[in-house]
């Protein structure tokens, strides 16, 4: 697995081959690749301490009469507060949701070849590809049919269509690399394939869990098309919609926004750094197995 | 598999649909729950999504509710005239165009980027986790809180990209504005926001090869090149036709990206297949019929490059 490649104490000899010369270009092209990808997030936080004055203009100035009136402004004068527990909401949903349903099938895929498992696999890989485009605009008239435009349950069953497929192959992947000794274990002190599944495999699978649902609510957290199409009130925006407002077509509150944006992205990058590496090996799950 | 064993022994030799059932019942229990909602919330919608795509529904002929006032449906079934309309129109040929070359640079780019930065980071040296840690940042920020920050450094007025431009005492470009340089800003942006991921997933998949491989076929005399091709690519197959896959999908239906930073814009020039049926179905007068047609040909290319895909892994052996 990847989480337990650790960086191989027998690199050292290489290290010693390595002649200064390209010591220092792989540093150089290093540090020239990490200020392309943190400049632009550098850059936000610098442009959110700004006056606004000063930002619509054309500075190069990294700091220019520093201030926090962008975020006071944005906590004490627009909604941001409810659009992000909006999205806190609808996120939480899906990912529970999303775990829940789908944990035994990727139990159930990683273990037993039944009849109708083709076809399961085939409707997983499928449903994965299924833009926005194909569903959003009968799940829209469907939600409309039901009342429901403009309420969260519409966002929470939107985003299931994609979850639901999405963490039953991600488990898939991580079932894949719990030995099957243990169900052999479990079945020969007389348990059903439930019961190996529940006590013994499940408790095994958290790790497996927690980024499947974490997977889920980042997806849900950061969706855009559904919901700027479902959610027609600004009390009901999750962020995304939200900070569209500030950049519309006729006004750009560059202020605003970038104050938001910074809030939305400072916890969402901590978190997401935290468990990046559990992330990565259950996306590609399966196919790191030695 | 081992349960399938054990329960092939405890069933007893019946008729064929009985002995399936007894033998498979708790398979298609525990598939059941994604089963069932995926026909619920895929199937039915789908189904439906076909129907409206016959149809000429729109904004104005579409049943609702005002009140206590139920208007009904007035939209009439038309047969395959979207698909006709759609399949013979300027715009299909353009927006598919696009939508591919869009899929194949920004995919490209993001496994070439991220196979040179993985095999970078793949040796040990100092400052090998800071390293890591600032190339992961695109990936950990939320795609639309991008597509901002990317609008605002392109801004042709006051963006910085244009500032240190001038600065250094080139003309600005109207980034967001002129077709060509708007479609160089999404590719941009995208693969900033791609190569992240593209760079952990290889790594892990460099770390997974052996490294005897290498000092065995460095011991033989390979040159660096020769290691490259014949150790580290196909050592990496397994990984690399995931995530080039995901990468697939992922960019072919890149919503917030183009939606956010461009809107499509100027003049449709960075509109792929999916804003494009967006647009359609919830901008100006809604065109649910034409909206839903585009999905389906949409979902037709994917299912085309599924199949691709399937094929493929079956020959490198994956079976099912």
């Amino acid at each position: 697995m990847v989480s337990r490649a650790a960086p191989a104490p027998a690199g050292a000899w290489s290290r010693d081959r390595r002649s200064p010369g390209k010591s220092i270009a792989l540093h150089l092209t290093l540090i020239a690749a990490s200020i392309v990808s943190v400049f632009p997030v550098a850059w936000l936080v610098l442009t959110s301490l700004k006056p606004r004055t000063v930002i619509e203009t054309a500075s190069v100035a990294p700091i220019d009469h520093p201030t926090f009136a962008n975020y006071t402004q944005v906590l004490g004068e627009t909604r941001f507060l409810t659009w992000a527990a909006n999205s806190v909401v609808v996120s939480l949903i899906t990912a529970v949701l999303g775990v829940l349903l789908s944990a035994t099938t990727g139990y159930a895929v990683s273990r037993f070849r039944f009849p109708g498992f083709r076809s399961v696999m085939w409707m997983l890989l499928i449903t994965q590809m299924f833009p926005v485009a194909i569903l959003i605009v009968p799940i829209y008239n469907l939600m409309a049919g039901l009342g429901l435009i403009n309420q969260f349950p519409s966002l929470v069953i939107a985003y299931l269509t994609s979850t639901v497929p999405f963490c039953a192959w991600m488990m898939k992947g991580y079932f894949d690399t719990v030995p099957t000794s243990i169900d052999e274990a479990g079945r020969v002190d007389g348990l059903t394939p439930f019961g190996t599944f529940w006590r013994l495999i499940l408790p095994l699978a958290k790790p497996g869990l927690a980024v499947a649902a974490f997977y889920s609510f980042i997806t849900a957290w950061a969706e855009v098309a559904y919901a700027t199409a479902f959610m027609t009130g600004d009390d009901k925006y999750t962020l995304a919609v939200g900070l569209s407002q500030f950049v519309g077509q006729h006004k750009a509150e560059w202020g605003l926004l970038t104050a938001s944006s910074v809030l939305i992205a400072i916890p969402a990058a901590v978190v997401f750094l935290l468990v990046q590496r559990h992330l990565v090996t259950g996306l590609t799950a399966g196919a790191t197995k030695a | 598999m081992t349960a399938d064993v054990v329960a092939t022994r405890r069933a007893a030799p019946r008729s064929g649909a009985r002995r399936l059932l007894s033998r498979h019942w708790y398979a298609w229990a525990m598939i059941a729950p994604v089963v069932i909602v995926m026909l619920v919330l895929v199937g039915y919608p789908l189904v439906r999504g076909v129907y409206l795509s016959l149809t000429d529904a729109t904004e104005g002929n579409m049943g609702r509710t005002i009140g206590m006032n139920v208007i009904p449906s007035t939209y009439e079934f038309v047969g395959l005239k979207n698909y006709a309309d759609i399949l013979t129109s300027s715009e299909f040929l353009g927006r598919l165009t696009w939508t591919v070359v869009w899929t194949v640079v920004c995919v490209a780019l993001h496994v070439s980027i991220g196979l040179g930065l993985a095999m970078l980071l793949n040796r040990p040296m100092r400052l090998r986790s800071l390293y890591r840690i600032l190339l992961v940042l695109p990936w950990a920020v939320p795609a639309f809180v991008s597509a901002f920050i990317w609008r605002y450094l392109l801004n042709g007025e006051f963006g910085v990209v244009n500032a240190m431009l001038r600065a250094a005492g080139f003309a600005g470009i109207s980034w967001l504005d002129d077709p060509f340089w708007a479609k160089v800003s999404v590719i941009a942006c995208n693969v900033w926001l791609g190569v992240p991921f593209m760079m952990l997933a290889l790594l892990g998949g460099l770390q997974a090869i052996p490294r005897e491989l290498h000092e065995a076929a460095e011991v033989d005399g390979a040159t660096p090149w020769q290691r490259f091709r014949h150790i580290t690519l196909p050592g990496l197959r397994p990984v690399s036709s995931t995530v080039v896959l995901l990468g697939t999908i992922w960019t072919f239906n890149q919503f917030p990206v183009i939606f956010l930073l461009t809107k499509g814009g100027p003049g449709g020039a960075t509109e792929i297949l999916v804003t494009y049926a967006y647009r359609q179905a919830f901008e100006g007068i809604r065109n649910y019929s034409g909206s839903a047609a585009w999905g389906m040909v949409i979902l037709a290319l994917l299912v085309v490059m599924a199949t691709v895909y399937r094929r493929a892994l079956r020959q490198q052996g994956e079976a099912w």
